[in-house]
């Protein structure tokens, strides 16, 4: 259990508001704290989610960046400050989250996620958030998650749209490679960078990630609370303020989740890298 | 038969700008084939080698992937509603 620095009053008073609620109670807020979440990417997603997740009280936060912080970023990347162009978003993020919760264990990771640091990072966490921004990242997150069964919040977001998943890693589960098997052509799939992005719809999906890492620590479903997002992508168009919820489907010849042995050497993520940011 | 598809707005750099447009056609393959007379080259980007619809891209004919349907042969009428969603990696 992470080590309170708080009085029990004080505990009790932070997380009231969840404590209240049948569905978390005493023993839902005790299960957040001792938590443990990868955050990967501190940017327009990993922003909210980082920032919702400490305050919920999850006790261990990684936070995976390379990048530093950008004048750019700052239109949604709400971690970030003004004061902070030019510093590793880690840092940065880090600062922030330990401002807003002094109880939260945070780990940095300056560093690119890849084929061989992926398994070792990820291993020492029970969930996994990905707020990437490039298509490698997310088919290695998918791969590296399926090996280690560990969930994997899957959100994305391009223009005035986005897209929220769990993939759960149970047996019955679809993973992203059933979702989407390939990249698309770069005509189709601008980056951000190329084809901008509404900067709060990145509040609304990151939040929506949180919530659903929320309830997956929670075992909502598996409580007979509510339901999670697993098999089924949340696909929200904030021009016109529509979502629907459609279905993933387990692929039978899915060329990861179909096979219980893999390697992560099986697969060529480079052949992505035209797409990346 | 005419029907209206919601594209994904990545598409809409092929299609003068539209997001939404009306197709003609009995089945998700013939409404692709008059979004190609609509908009020609769109097929050569989603479209693999083997005609077939490339794999970021799905086709939902009320809420089912057609995949797991009857897959571009999928039957579609007038009331149907058919999103297609492309795979998007902004984060």
């Amino acid at each position: 259990m992470a080590i309170r620095k708080e009085s029990f009053d004080n505990w009790a008073a932070r997380y009231d508001r969840h404590i209240r609620l049948d569905e978390i109670g005493e023993a839902g807020q005790i299960c957040l704290n001792e938590s443990k979440v990868l955050v990967i990417g501190t940017g327009g997603l990993g922003s909210p989610v980082a920032l919702y997740l400490a305050a919920a009280g999850v006790g261990t936060i990684g936070l995976v960046d390379h990048d530093r912080v950008d004048l750019s970023n700052l239109q949604r990347q709400v971690l970030h400050s003004t004061q902070d162009i030019g510093r590793p978003k880690v840092d940065s993020a880090a600062e922030k989250l330990q401002k807003l919760n002094p109880d939260l264990m945070i780990q940095k990771y300056k560093d690119y996620l890849n084929k061989e640091n992926a398994l070792e990072i990820i291993s020492k966490y029970d969930i996994v958030v990905d707020g990437s921004d490039n298509f490698p990242t997310r088919f290695l997150l998918n791969d590296a998650c399926y090996m280690l069964k560990k969930p994997l919040v899957f959100g994305a977001v391009l223009e005035f749209q986005g897209q929220v998943t769990i993939f759960t890693q149970e047996e019955d589960s679809a993973c992203y490679r059933c979702l989407f098997p390939e990249a698309p052509d770069p005509a189709l799939a601008p980056t951000c960078a190329q084809a901008g992005v509404l900067g709060v719809l990145t509040g609304i999906i990151g939040s929506v990630q949180a919530s659903e890492a929320i309830k997956s620590i929670l075992k909502i479903e598996e409580k007979g609370f509510g339901r999670h997002l697993k098999n089924r992508i949340w696909n929200f168009n904030a021009l016109t303020s529509t979502a629907e919820v459609l279905p993933i489907h387990k692929d039978p010849d899915c060329p990861l989740c179909s096979r219980e042995k893999v390697s992560l050497d099986e697969f060529n993520y480079d052949h992505f890298c035209e797409y990346s940011v | 038969m005419a029907i209206n598809v919601k594209l994904p707005r990545p598409f809409r750099r092929m299609t003068q700008g539209q997001t939404e447009i009306v197709l003609e056609g009995q089945t998700i393959r013939e409404l692709l084939d008059d979004l190609e007379e609509k908009h020609p080259g769109i097929q050569a980007k989603i479209f693999s080698e083997n005609n077939e619809l490339r794999r970021f891209i799905n086709v939902y004919v009320n809420n089912e992937d057609i995949r797991f349907l009857n897959g571009l042969q999928t039957a579609v009428k007038e009331t149907d509603k058919i999103s297609i969603i492309s795979a998007i990696a902004g984060g």
